[in-house]
């Protein structure tokens, strides 16, 4: 194993660039350093000014997705000895304006996500604050692996529909109002169905599928929208056909 | 950071363009271009049916002139590139069946596999009953 590799970064310094440039450095290439250890060698040893997103450090946070070599990547849990001899080149997220260097503009999405109402809706209007509400392990899967998702945005990265049409309300936003629709214990599926059924929602999905290949933490948000493709369908067929009692 | 420096700094955000050749980067981007396009052929080959039934149902002579213009090798060529076109959009949208379709057996979820064969199953047996009315 050579000694050292070289990280290729995508730099943008709003204060000094108009345009994007790269930058080189050579890290440590050691077995257990992942992309975010070779960034974080960069900040500490080499150059100060760069600036990324982390935290967690473990792939929970989801707050340190990148391009690595052209792939939409959680930089904390992709290994720098996976890309030797090198080079590595980190860039942004796609599909999102740049702040500054590998740090991206989310706004978007935080304005999307409470459209769909990611929480649990009651269905009584004066719920007992005492009750219980059980689920059996069975009811629970339904919704278990849209409850992993952790914003990371890589969905978004990756997703060719989301780069040409900006309102579509994405992987991510689907894939949650998913969580709460298919749990027992939420009466909200027809307050999201406006959003979700709509053009800029789940119709606007060509199946790509990529957005489930980038994903981290498995939620499969392709399969998410292709789920509710059917479930909007239907209901729009029952709408038609049957009287508002039998609904 | 004051509001007025927030403010500056957000004009100056970097909005990487979208190349043109975005499409051929993956495999499945290119699959999602072909798709997309299948659509003009499937709304040819709509138009190409109904002119069928219009020839058919206008007598012999129409429909001696439809014979006549599916024999054209244009459109001969177009016909076998809409086919490929109609069989990867088909093939797709099969594909996509089971993760549309989560069914249940009791506390156990159908399994994927079985979901596709049975749209498969199912295109088989159409296709099957279309023949036999046509070439009985
Ligand atoms: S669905 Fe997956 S890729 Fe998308 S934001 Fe959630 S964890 Fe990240
Ligand atoms: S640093 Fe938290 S997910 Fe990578």
């Amino acid at each position: 194993m050579p000694e050292t590799i070289t990280i290729e970064v995508w730099r943008y310094r709003p204060e000094q660039d108009s345009e994007p440039a790269w930058d080189s450095y050579e890290v440590p290439l050691r077995k257990e350093w992942a992309v975010l250890d070779g960034l974080n060698h960069i900040k500490d040893q080499l150059d100060g000014t760069l600036s990324y997103r982390w935290s967690c450090r473990m792939g929970i946070c989801g707050s340190c997705g990148m391009t690595v070599n052209g792939e939409p990547k959680l930089s904390c849990s992709t290994f720098l000895t996976d890309y030797a001899p090198g080079p590595v080149r980190v860039e942004p997220m796609r599909n999102f304006p740049v702040i500054r260097d590998l740090v991206v503009e989310m706004g978007d999405f935080m304005a999307k996500l409470p459209t769909v109402k990611p929480w649990l809706v009651s269905g009584d209007d004066e719920p007992d604050e005492d009750a219980e509400y059980l689920q059996t392990p069975v009811e629970m899967d339904d919704y278990k692996r849209y409850s992993m998702c952790i914003n990371c945005m890589l969905c978004y990265s990756a997703c060719p529909v989301y780069a040409l049409d900006p309102e579509f309300i994405g992987p991510a936003a689907i894939a949650l109002a998913q969580r709460y629709n298919l749990d027992s214990r939420d009466a909200g599926a027809e307050d999201r169905r406006d959003v979700l059924a709509s053009a800029e929602g789940v119709w606007a999905c060509t199946f790509v599928g990529e957005c489930s290949v980038a994903c981290p933490k498995d939620v499969d948000p392709a399969g998410a929208i292709q789920r509710y493709k059917l479930t909007a369908a239907t209901k729009a067929v029952k709408d038609l056909l049957l009287p508002r009692g039998a609904r | 950071m004051s509001t007025r420096d927030a403010a500056s700094s957000e004009q100056r955000l970097y909005r990487p363009p979208v190349s043109l050749t975005w499409w051929l980067r993956k495999p499945s981007y290119l699959l999602f271009g072909l798709r997309e396009l299948s659509s003009v052929f499937i709304a040819w080959f709509v138009v190409y049916l109904l002119m069928l039934v219009y020839a058919v149902s206008s007598g012999s002579a129409a429909y001696q002139d439809f014979l006549d213009l599916s024999a054209n090798p244009l459109v001969l060529i177009l016909n076998v590139i809409a086919l490929a076109f109609v069989l990867l959009h088909t093939i797709t949208w099969f594909g996509l069946a089971p993760k549309a379709m989560v069914l249940r057996l009791g506390a156990r979820r159908v399994p994927p596999g079985v979901i596709l064969a049975a749209h498969y199953a199912a295109w088989l047996v159409v296709s099957a009953v279309v023949a036999w009315v046509i070439l009985r």
